[in-house]
């Protein structure tokens, strides 16, 4: 079946840059999950919003810089909303109860975008260039792809030096292995989970970013399918840890982009038949994830 | 007396149902669709709620099933002569195949009951956040394949020139039927007992219950209905692949959370007011006229208020508008009785 399978180089770096954006968002979504146990299916809304702001600022002819902070403004001020109004009323809830008010929330932001913008959607061309190629040793390479690898490995680690070397870090680790013993000691619960989601929204926004300039068109249902991915990749590399999550979100967007690429469509089209057997396969066998050490307690986050 | 209790608990469901039909028979014509829509709805939230809410395990993929049972109920009526236009790909016992409005409904409950155990085997063994994404991923596939399969349907096309049975009879029989089967389940042993696992597992487990095999049976009782109500949708409008997928699995979500996850009551109160809801809006998007003016509103609002809706009672009466229990007689009623019970005995 896989017969006409072509892999060459250029099927593996759109396959790259997929990953790496995908496990950009599966960082923003283990982040929340760590400190809140809450899985956000209203992550693809957020950059969906962000992408529109990107698509407002390029109609109205601002500077490229000036959509990119408006971006990050809405992305990051509807994190906080989302928070406020939603997360935090329902944050004794079970996981399940959760998960079905992230879904309404998703739907309800989807279907504000429908209302305000038109099924027709919107399009943000201020970043178009990065389209471009530049040619390595034979290989087209699109800008935007050694974009969205630098700038996944400088947020990355970023985010890493948060964690370990700061004291709102070692509070995000401490309440993402135990919530409560982490307030008796004195860890304030509203202030973590508001950076958690905050750096959440900053992910999300700069997944935006990232999106609009593969995907010009922003319609109500942008990254509507990727976050599904995401969220499938997340769960199959394992949700309780942040590492295997991302290696997840990455591992599912680059096999989407390079099957994408390298399969005839009327193959390709059942991706995600494939990627979802895969990832019910693997909560049945290995229920904590793929990339998580069996037969330890792992560390959260 | 509990004989008395057991019969107020699905008639008042059932009555409600007939209700909305006898309402529906009184408007005109072309709002008589939505009020057959909303007892298909009635049909799919109970079917929802025969494993969401006995089980206490979310459900994100039963739309999966209400699809399947469409699809072949769809494939298994559409005239003979008009299956090569708009099925051309379609395989050749389906093509060869035509049958009735009953049988192609029984055959929808039993394909959706056969794809419920078949998905159901492994993953009943999940729950929490697991069984919301594994199941999640059943939706996916699902409409993945029905969406590009061209085998056994018509893939990215509408069904068109399916016969359009499901009037206000059907649709208020069909959504009777699911009451009946719904509140009969729950009252044999294996609905106490899959009740019992959700209220306390590892006590269910101390006395015997097997989680697994009542989540099992839950699961595929309810998939089941659901292909039965796949079947009557089919046979209300030329519905497609997008319209058995996210926004039916939201909207069918909302109405069970929106009544009450817990009861049988929430689920038939949840799917006929959101769907009472949904339609005036849906009305309105035309412009209805209201006492005081002319309302019109914007094409999309319906879904907005709707998710509203939703998150409004998700923050604040998470347990819905009938708190997740059945419907009981007031005690003004109910106590005289009870104590002319006592006189007898």
């Amino acid at each position: 079946m896989l017969a006409a399978l072509s892999i060459n180089w250029q099927t593996i770096t759109d396959g790259v840059a997929l990953g790496a954006i995908y496990a950009l968002m599966a960082v923003g979504i283990g982040l929340v999950f760590g400190v809140l146990r809450l899985v956000n299916f209203a992550y693809g809304q957020l950059i969906m919003a962000g992408a529109f702001a990107l698509a407002l600022a390029s109609q109205w002819n601002w500077p490229v810089w000036a959509g990119i902070l408006l971006c990050f403004a809405v992305v990051l001020v509807l994190s906080l909303l989302m928070e406020r109004l939603v997360f935090r009323p329902l944050r004794t809830q079970p996981p399940a109860v959760m998960l079905v008010a992230t879904f309404a929330v998703a739907f309800l932001l989807q279907n504000i975008a429908l209302l305000w913008f038109g099924a027709l959607g919107k399009i943000a061309v201020s970043l178009a260039s990065l389209n471009r190629p530049v040619t390595i040793s034979g290989v087209d390479v699109r800008k935007i792809t050694i974009v969205a690898v630098a700038v996944t490995v400088v947020c990355l680690l970023a985010l890493v030096l948060l964690l370990e070397r700061t004291s709102i870090g070692l509070h995000m680790r401490a309440s993402s292995m135990d919530f409560s013993t982490a307030r008796l000691l004195g860890v304030r619960a509203n202030r973590v989970i508001a950076v958690a989601v905050l750096i959440s929204g900053f992910l999300a926004a700069t997944a935006a970013v990232l999106l609009t300039v593969q995907t010009p068109l922003v319609t109500s249902d942008f990254a509507l399918s990727d976050t599904i991915l995401v969220l499938a990749g997340v769960v199959l590399g394992g949700l309780n840890n942040l590492v295997p999550a991302t290696l997840g979100g990455f591992a599912i967007g680059f096999a989407s982009g390079l099957l994408g690429g390298a399969l005839p469509s009327n193959q390709s089209q059942y991706i995600p038949t494939f990627l979802f057997v895969a990832v019910i396969v693997v909560l049945l066998l290995r229920p904590s994830g793929l990339f998580t050490r069996s037969g330890q307690a792992v560390e959260r986050l | 007396m509990r004989r008395l209790d057991a019969l107020v608990q699905v008639a008042v469901p059932a009555l409600l149902v007939v209700i909305t039909a006898l309402l529906g028979t009184l408007v005109s014509h072309a709002n008589e669709t939505y009020f057959i829509n909303a007892l298909v709805n009635v049909t799919i939230v109970v079917a929802l709620y025969m494993f969401i809410g006995n089980s206490g395990v979310i459900s994100f993929g039963h739309i999966s099933f209400v699809a399947l049972g469409a699809w072949m109920a769809g494939v298994l009526t559409v005239p003979q002569q008009a299956k090569p236009a708009i099925m051309p790909g379609l395989a050749h016992p389906l093509e060869v195949t035509t049958v009735g409005n009953v049988p192609s409904l029984a055959i929808a409950a039993a394909v959706g009951g056969v794809y419920a155990l078949v998905v159901g085997l492994p993953l009943m063994r999940l729950s929490g956040l697991t069984a919301g994404i594994a199941t999640f991923g059943v939706l996916e596939i699902t409409h993945n394949v029905l969406r590009y399969w061209e085998k056994i349907g018509p893939g990215l096309n509408a069904f068109s020139s399916v016969p359009e049975t499901t009037e206000m009879l059907q649709a208020t029989v069909g959504a009777l039927i699911a009451v009946a089967i719904a509140f009969s389940y729950q009252r044999t042993r294996f609905g106490r007992l899959v009740r019992a696992t959700r209220d306390d597992s590892a006590a269910a487990r101390a006395v015997g219950a097997s989680v697994y095999r009542q989540r099992l049976i839950a699961f595929v009782i309810s998939g089941a209905v659901a292909g039965f109500a796949g079947g009557l949708y089919v046979h209300l409008l030329p519905i497609g692949s997008e319209d058995v997928y996210l926004d039916l699995t939201f909207i069918t979500l909302a109405m069970l959370v929106v009544g009450g996850t817990g009861s049988l009551f929430g689920a038939v109160v949840g799917a006929l007011a959101v769907s009472g809801v949904d339609s005036f809006l849906a009305v309105a998007e035309n412009g209805v006229h209201v006492p005081g003016g002319t309302l019109d509103v914007p094409v999309g609002t319906r879904y907005v208020a709707v998710g509203a809706l939703m998150a409004l009672v998700l923050v604040l009466r998470p347990s819905g508008l009938t708190g997740g229990r059945e419907v009981s007689l007031p005690d003004w009623i109910r106590v005289p009785l009870m104590r002319s019970d006592k006189v007898r005995s």
